[in-house]
């Protein structure tokens, strides 16, 4: 075994299937047990997409960022656009047709969002830097001003976002069955995950990145301007989060304008659970968030919105500082 | 940029640096010169405004009054990064160490030139490994599992990863062992012989005097003497007065 794998956490890691196998005896049948396990791991990874730029944003320059939620909600719309002009590929029962409708969609979501999530470090993060609490309120202001200039430009009643045909219905495994776009959504999640875990562990930015979360006077010490690193920052995570409301969209198979603002709460407790700057951290507490939310709907669901909300307590009681705590800061 | 009032034969030169840091007024018009080639010794006691010096000549604090000449140049108003690319390395009080990145990585993010490990130079590599054996046995390792002397040791090492004109070490003996101050000392002598200026706060008396060339007494925000290394330490009665002990 390698040093690095020998000095691994592997405990938080280990709440994700402990989690599954605690619920298996209260759900009952395993086939219903494996369909709410991937639809809540679906939800995890989508959340994940979307909650993966706004910790690094938080770790690297300690910015709380409410505002968040418009780039979701961004996405989603533009979504709704690129697909509604691609009906021949969106209704063709060929997925690989869909893909070539969704991948433009996921693609142009993201430079909108990355685009708008530019401006917004400059005009409204930037003027505020250090002051926790007039990030929160411009963020706020920042988040609902976005969703009236939503309402402006799509209007603001809900908008369809349908699945293409050839991601409809689902495939059975045993008695179980299991929708065949949360297999793409874990798909998507997985390869985000990938993607990003190469960037922060293989390349000098990445490092870049994972340092200044922990000491970002000591990376600039070191001859680095960390305000550069931190817009590219804010520009991907804006654009992660234009990505994860295309899935979530897609999920929903509607979109409204206060999407954003209705996913935000699910995503600052997954940045919480995780540990405020960890990307690893933030696929734990992604995944379990989406697996509560998704058995306690099934189980209880009056207590579903509760659940997380006690998911987070308890994780806090066991780690104050989330599961996976940055060092140093 | 300015290149005037400045003395060639030295590095770094502080004139009348006044730091406020809030409310607080903690430099008081601090002169320092630190001669090129040699290694200057800034002793004080514990709040004497030492850290604070260091701190304001990487623009890590904005002096509010007086001027910071590096190589002739004024870096007074420079940012950190900027006054960092001008070839000085700097190691804080704390280290400074990215606990979560192994020691292979963080010295790797001092290697501005390099985008990998690969890239890194190899012979100096090995000279730093001959320096600090720790740095090469936990080369893999991650660095906040390492001992505080062997935090310090990646530290110093970090700082010298590339060749630097100015090498800026805010206590290295601070928490340290004994056995591991006398292996800091003889590294800082061979990195002495290799040419590079450092500047040096340290309260470990021994340490100051084996190998300073120069010194800077500060008390209260202002540097009290400055001179010889070895007058001070055959002055007793001056180190009585400046710093209450004897070396």
């Amino acid at each position: 075994m390698t040093s690095a794998a020998r000095d691994f956490d592997w405990k938080p890691l280990a709440l994700v299937p402990a989690l599954a196998l605690l619920v298996l005896p209260f759900v009952g049948s395993p086939s219903t047990w494996l369909t709410l396990t991937v639809a809540g791991l679906a939800m995890g990874m989508i959340i994940f997409i979307i909650a993966s730029g706004l910790t690094l944003v938080f770790g690297l320059m300690d910015v709380l960022n409410f505002g968040h939620g418009v780039f979701i909600a961004l996405g989603a719309f533009v979504a709704t656009s690129v697909l509604g002009a691609m009906g021949d590929y969106t209704q063709s029962a060929d997925l690989w047709r869909n893909l070539l409708a969704v991948l433009p969609a996921m693609l142009v979501a993201m430079a909108v969002a990355g685009a708008v999530g530019l401006a917004f470090e400059r005009f409204i993060v930037r003027p505020v830097y250090g002051q926790h609490l007039k990030q929160i309120l411009i963020t706020m202001g920042g988040m609902i001003i976005g969703e009236e200039l939503i309402k402006v430009i799509w209007g603001p009643a809900q908008i369809p976002l349908p699945l293409p045909e050839g991601m409809r219905g689902s495939l059975l495994v045993g008695d179980a069955a299991i929708e065949k776009y949360r297999l793409v959504a874990v798909a998507v999640g997985l390869l985000v995950f990938a993607v990003l875990a190469w960037v922060l562990s293989r390349t000098k930015v990445g490092l870049l990145i994972r340092a200044g979360v922990q000491d970002r006077e000591m990376v600039e010490s070191l001859g680095y301007r960390i305000r550069r690193l931190f817009v590219g920052v804010f520009v991907v995570g804006s654009a992660l989060a234009g990505l994860g409301g295309v899935m979530w969209g897609l999920y929903q198979q509607n979109v409204v304008p206060q999407m954003g603002a209705q996913v935000n709460v699910l995503i600052f407790i997954v940045i919480i659970i995780g540990g405020l700057g960890s990307t690893g951290g933030a696929l734990i507490g992604a995944l379990l968030v989406g697996l509560m939310a998704n058995y306690t709907g099934f189980l209880a669901p009056k207590v579903a919105l509760f659940s997380n909300i006690a998911l987070m307590v308890a994780i806090l009681l066991w780690r104050p500082q989330g599961v996976y705590p940055v060092a140093n800061r | 940029m300015t290149s005037t009032n400045h003395n060639a034969g030295n590095l770094l030169e502080l004139k009348g640096v006044h730091t406020h840091i809030g409310a607080y007024h903690i430099l008081h018009g601090v002169h320092l010169a630190v001669p090129k080639g040699q290694l200057t010794m800034l002793l004080g006691r514990n709040g004497a405004g030492k850290t604070t010096t260091l701190r304001t000549i990487m623009g890590l604090w904005h002096a509010s009054q007086g001027t910071v000449h590096f190589g002739g140049k004024d870096i007074t108003a420079l940012n950190t990064p900027q006054i960092a690319g001008m070839n000085i390395a700097y190691v804080p009080e704390n280290m400074g160490i990215f606990a979560d990145l192994t020691v292979k990585e963080n010295m790797l993010l001092a290697a501005r030139s390099a985008r990998n490990a690969a890239q890194m130079d190899e012979a100096r590599l090995q000279w730093i490994f001959r320096l600090f054996p720790a740095v090469e046995k936990f080369w893999n390792h991650p660095a906040g599992k390492l001992s505080g002397g062997q935090k310090q040791m990646v530290a110093v090492s970090r700082a010298i990863v590339e060749p630097r004109d100015l090498l800026i070490v805010d206590e290295p003996s601070k928490g340290l062992a004994p056995a591991i101050i006398n292996n800091m000392i003889e590294a800082f002598d061979q990195l002495k012989k290799s040419g590079v200026t450092i500047l040096l706060v340290e309260q470990n008396i021994n340490f100051a005097k084996r190998l300073g060339d120069t010194v800077a007494v500060m008390d209260n925000g202002k540097v009290v003497h400055a001179g010889s290394m070895a007058a001070l330490a055959e002055d007793e009665a001056l180190q009585r007065s400046l710093l209450g002990l004897a070396l």
